[in-house]
């Protein structure tokens, strides 16, 4: 166990007489806790998180990390097995299972194992043909009247006994509301590690880790994590980071039903109503085409200009901050850093000056078109096609354009 | 920055001036000009900070500071905002009174809800035919039992609707010219006490100014502040305390067209470099950060000196006003110049700042009057060497 | 009512500049902010108050400057801070900041309410809240965007959710994760920052909260940063040029394609 190891205290320190003050380190700190002072780093402890970043930045050698050792808490041996949380709504499992199950099976491969889901629920073991077809090798069904919709606590038990029974290396979550909520409470029950919103999972083929690459500070800076002596290792993904899986009809697999005692089911919350909203939250997430507006649009009205647009492409309505401070539109259209964080085909940003926040939450966009009539507009710098000009021209230029290709 | 040496209390007050306006104020502001609407949203988040009573004694619900910190606070709000501003600073004129002349029992029926925002109140002298020449006044208060009776129409009065408390002069006898007037506390909703109508400005357009129509009005003796006939000299020490305010409200506007004109010079590109780096823009600049920062400490020297209790303000208070608000116009007048054609366009908010800047030369006195007082002042004291 | 925030101290982003020749983070006067989805927390918890009556306590592990973000939610109104600063805590990832936390809070006494942001902006994860009501066993509600009621023993909230929203009805105590649409956080008054001025922080360490050593900071983390790196600058980007008929015709030709495919899928 973990606090049986000796208490030897985790460090880091500057080698005076290693380091030239080169000020590397200074710059690859992501936290800013590094300073030059008499020409020597010196590190500003209530900032440093011991990342290590400055250590395998420096070429001297200058910068020594002491990481306690931590005996693995489990016989790792003992875990095998790449599994995806089959999430599933009102009985229909959700398309990032499908992209997880892609990723999923490149890891299994890599590690020479098998893939598995968990499908929780009532009535879903019709469903785990799909699964197969996409790459499952086996699929754990837990079903009961209970567990129909998802509650925290009965499908958290559900997987942690799972997790404790067949022991998989790796354990893969939809980063979607009920992921995030999920894979945090397993992740403590379990104790074991956790990666929120990967966008790159890989196999250190030698060492036999999952390295997991987030994004952090609205997508500045990318960190590597791995976790080393805890299993499974776990992740969460955002939807469309991942390719779907190709269905292969000819697939098939084995279903492990299992079910427990019916005071694991329980749940202390109660879900009493699900409602559902005719807005373009939902498919501001799952949308192929976003547009979105800015306080560029210089009044609320002009928002029907976007709206037209996005019908004739068949697109989602997005919006940056200052348009929904302003209320001009609804926060659930909100793009950024504190909105929604969307990856769709194409996104076209009118009337967005590109404030990082909102540049954090729609950057990895396929396609970005910028249109600003300020040509040092920060959106500028992230778009593959800029038009400087009136939105008010372009955008309805657009649209009819548009509208004649499609013929709608 | 300038170090004025501001007490720790007086830097928190403008700080969560400054964040107001960034926050609340500065993404309204062009709305409320545009639509000439009461900024109600902002005076509630004035309310729910304390800043609406930093110049009221503790007593009463205050902060217990003085005109310093009444002038930081009108400052900071009209960097984003001086219509917005001068809601507060309306406020403010229409107290003094109160505050200098009021006996406790008035202080303690009006100050507390002044001071926790709940009340906004107004100042009440200028008339058609009464503005420079205050001598002039026509409104009458007929004294009849235990009540005054106002008669008479009193003109472009801010905060004017909007406020539930008024400072009222009006002559109680007529006789002795000057010293025939007297201030009364007018409640908003007294019988024969009615509004006319809301007037079009060039500027500060968020700020309401509506004309008072007493007909027959009935207000209690109890509502006369000071006593019969000492109605102007509680108007000159009301507009000795409050004219730093209106410096602090014009070295506001300028200090908020100067950030613009700045930025903008940064960000625009002419002939392949940004125009901040052209000496004509860059003397520009440095004349009008020169003249805000010399408004600003005349402003915080006479607010400073008022709170120090003073005995004669008129002349230093009538300079930092004249001072201030001739740097406002200029200063303002300059940014729109650095901007060029966009300065001028109504898309950008550069052009409401001058709009804003020009109501400060005028009123609570004109600079022309200022002069008059300085120079009457300055005259007074040759004599007595 | 005993309602616990939790908040965390996070460089503003708004502040923060990507130097375009190195593509790092330009720090320099970036200031230190409380995270923004920590402030919807802190006045729901005001406005829980204001209509229950009972005490506000926040809460925040961090270095000592961190004092600064507590102090800042004392100005707003809440009655209580606790810093969480000890030397052992640092390197924690989310499952340690979740255990100390929890630690902290069990030390804390009887609570009814816990609120945290949905997630802090500086990483994102939307981990800690969950794994603090998992580590005190405490039922959780996340993306919280309205409460509708709540009681001394119960509380029903609604969940924000994908496709719109769930009511969710729980015993108390509970914690809740609160998203943007909550509510407008006010701002601090001036007589809140008088007394936040004066008013002592509880300082909680290591040894103050019986939390086993080998759970604690970088030694009790699962997940360990391996590498950190600024990702590949987009490029590529070009400028349309010419009237808009031109550029409008320019971009429709180079989109066709992907439209009309996308429109498919």
């Amino acid at each position: 166990m973990a606090e049986q190891n000796n208490p030897q205290e985790c460090s880091i320190q500057i080698l005076l007489d290693k380091c030239t003050g080169c000020t590397l380190c200074v710059k690859s700190c992501p936290f800013g806790a590094i300073t030059m002072q008499d020409k020597k780093a010196v590190i500003d402890l209530g900032k440093c998180t011991l990342c290590g970043a400055c250590v395998a930045t420096c070429k001297f050698k200058a910068i020594e990390l002491t990481t306690c050792k931590v005996q693995p808490k489990a016989d790792l041996g003992a875990y095998k097995g790449v599994w995806v949380f089959a999430e599933q709504k009102k009985g229909e499992v959700q398309s990032v299972v499908y992209e997880l199950l892609g990723k999923g099976r490149e890891l299994a491969n890599d590690l020479g194992t098998e893939l598995a889901c968990i499908l929780i629920g009532e009535g879903m073991e019709g469903k785990a043909v799909e699964l197969f077809s996409r790459g499952a090798d086996k699929v754990y069904l837990v079903e009961d009247p209970k567990l129909k919709n998802y509650m925290d606590e009965p499908y958290t038990n559900v997987i942690v006994e799972l997790v404790k029974e067949f022991k998989p290396e790796i354990l893969l979550y939809g980063a979607t509301s009920i992921g995030r909520s999920l894979a945090s409470r397993v992740a403590v029950k379990l104790y074991t590690g956790l990666t929120a919103d990967c966008t790159g999972l890989a196999i250190d083929k030698e060492k036999k880790l999952l390295l997991q690459t987030r994004p952090a500070f609205g997508g500045n800076i990318m960190a590597t994590i791995v976790c080393e002596n805890y299993r499974p290792q776990m992740s969460t993904v955002r939807h469309k980071v991942f390719k779907e899986a190709v269905a292969d009809k000819a697939r098939t697999g084995q279903v492990i039903k299992k079910s427990y005692p019916g005071n694991l089911y329980d749940s202390r919350t109660k879900l009493l109503e699900i409602k559902e909203e005719e807005s373009a939250t939902a498919n501001l997430t799952e949308a192929n085409i976003i547009v979105s507006g800015g306080r560029g649009l210089g009044k609320p009205e002009n928002f029907k200009i976007i709206e037209e647009l996005a019908k004739v492409l068949g697109g989602a309505v997005g919006a940056s901050r200052s348009a929904v401070d302003a209320e001009w539109i609804p926060y659930s259209h909100q793009v950024g850093q504190t909105g929604k964080t969307v990856c769709p085909k194409i996104y076209f940003a009118c009337g967005i000056s590109g404030q990082i926040q909102h540049l954090a939450g729609m950057s990895s966009s396929d396609i970005i078109i910028a249109i600003n009539k300020d040509p040092l507009a920060p959106i500028f710098s992230v778009a593959t096609y800029g038009i400087v000009g009136d939105l008010n021209e372009v955008v309805p230029a657009l649209t009819q354009k548009f509208r004649e290709i499609l013929k709608k | 920055m300038m170090d004025y040496l501001l007490t720790e209390q007086q830097i928190m007050v403008r700080d969560l001036a400054r964040k107001i306006a960034k926050e609340k104020i500065a993404p309204v502001a062009a709305e409320h000009d545009e639509k000439e609407t009461f900024p109600w949203d902002i005076m509630k988040v004035m309310a729910e900070s304390d800043l609406c009573g930093v110049y009221i004694e503790e007593k009463y619900g205050g902060l217990g500071g003085g005109a310093m910190e009444l002038c930081l606070v009108t400052e900071e709000l009209s960097r984003a905002c001086g219509g917005i501003a001068i809601c507060f600073a309306a406020t403010a004129l229409g107290t003094y009174p109160i505050i200098l002349f009021g006996n406790d029992e008035q202080k303690q029926k009006y100050l507390p809800d002044i001071a926790s925002g709940k009340k906004l109140a107004a100042f009440a002298l200028t008339e058609a035919g009464a503005g420079s020449d205050a001598g002039a006044i026509a409104t009458t208060a007929r004294k009849e039992g235990d009540y005054y009776v106002l008669n008479g129409v009193k003109q472009w009065i801010t905060n004017g609707g909007e406020a539930e408390v008024y400072s009222v002069i009006a002559m109680t006898d007529r006789e002795k010219g000057a010293r025939g007037a007297s201030f009364f506390i007018v409640e908003k909703g007294t019988h024969g006490f009615d509004f006319g109508k809301k007037e079009k400005k060039l500027g500060i357009r968020a700020s309401a100014t509506r004309e008072l129509v007493f007909n027959e009005c009935k207000v209690h003796k109890d509502n006369l502040l000071g006593r019969e006939g000492m109605g102007f000299i509680v108007a000159m020490k009301t507009f000795d305390k409050s004219r730093p305010g209106v410096a602090a409200q014009a070295v506001g506007i300028a200090q908020g067209a100067l950030d613009h004109a700045v930025k903008y010079s940064r960000e625009r590109k002419q002939f392949g470099k940004t125009i901040s780096s052209f000496q004509g823009l860059q003397f520009m600049i440095a004349d009008m950060a020169t003249q805000i920062e010399a408004a600003r400490a005349l402003t915080y020297a006479v607010a400073r000196m008022v709170d120090s209790g003073a005995r004669d303000v008129s002349k230093e208070s009538a300079m930092v006003k004249l001072f201030a608000s001739d740097t406002a116009m200029k200063v303002t007048t300059d940014a729109i110049q650095v901007l060029g054609g966009y300065g001028y366009m109504r898309d950008y908010p550069v052009e409401k700042y001058m709009r804003d800047a020009k109501i400060t030369q005028i009123y609570e006195g004109t600079n022309q009057i200022q002069r008059n007082i300085i120079a009457l002042e300055v005259l007074k004291e040759q004599l007595r060497k | 009512m005993n309602i616990i925030v939790c908040i965390k101290q996070v460089p503003d982003t708004q502040d923060i500049r990507i130097n375009p020749e190195t593509n790092t983070l330009m720090r320099e006067g970036v200031q230190s902010i409380i995270n923004p989805f920590d402030m919807y927390a802190i006045e729901e918890a005001l406005r829980i108050k204001e209509k229950l009556g009972g005490k506000i306590t926040v809460i925040c592990m961090g270095p000592q400057q961190a004092d600064a973000a507590l102090r800042e939610a004392v100005s707003m109104g809440v009655d209580e801070m606790v810093l969480m600063c000890d030397r052992a805590f640092a390197g924690s990832d989310t499952w340690a900041t979740s255990y100390t936390l929890a630690k902290g809070i069990q030390k804390l006494g009887k609570f009814d309410l816990i609120i945290c942001g949905k997630q802090a902006i500086d990483g994102d994860t939307a981990q800690v809240g969950p794994g603090i009501a998992a580590t005190l066993d405490i039922p959780q509600v996340t993306y919280v965007k309205k409460t509708e009621e709540i009681k001394e023993d119960m509380a029903r909230f609604e969940k924000m959710t994908e496709e719109g929203f769930e009511v969710i009805e729980t015993p108390l105590p509970c914690l809740i994760t609160v998203v943007k649409e909550i509510n407008i956080p006010r701002l601090p008054s001036l007589k809140g920052k008088i007394r936040a001025k004066q008013a002592p922080v509880t300082t909680l360490t290591a040894k103050d909260i019986d939390a086993e050593p080998g759970k604690l900071g970088l030694k009790g983390s699962p997940t360990v940063v391996k590498k950190v790196f600024t990702p590949p600058k987009r490029t590529g980007g070009q400028i349309l040029q010419g009237d808009t008929n031109e550029v409008v015709n320019k971009l429709v030709e180079a989109l066709k394609d992907m439209v009309v495919a996308a429109g498919k899928t």
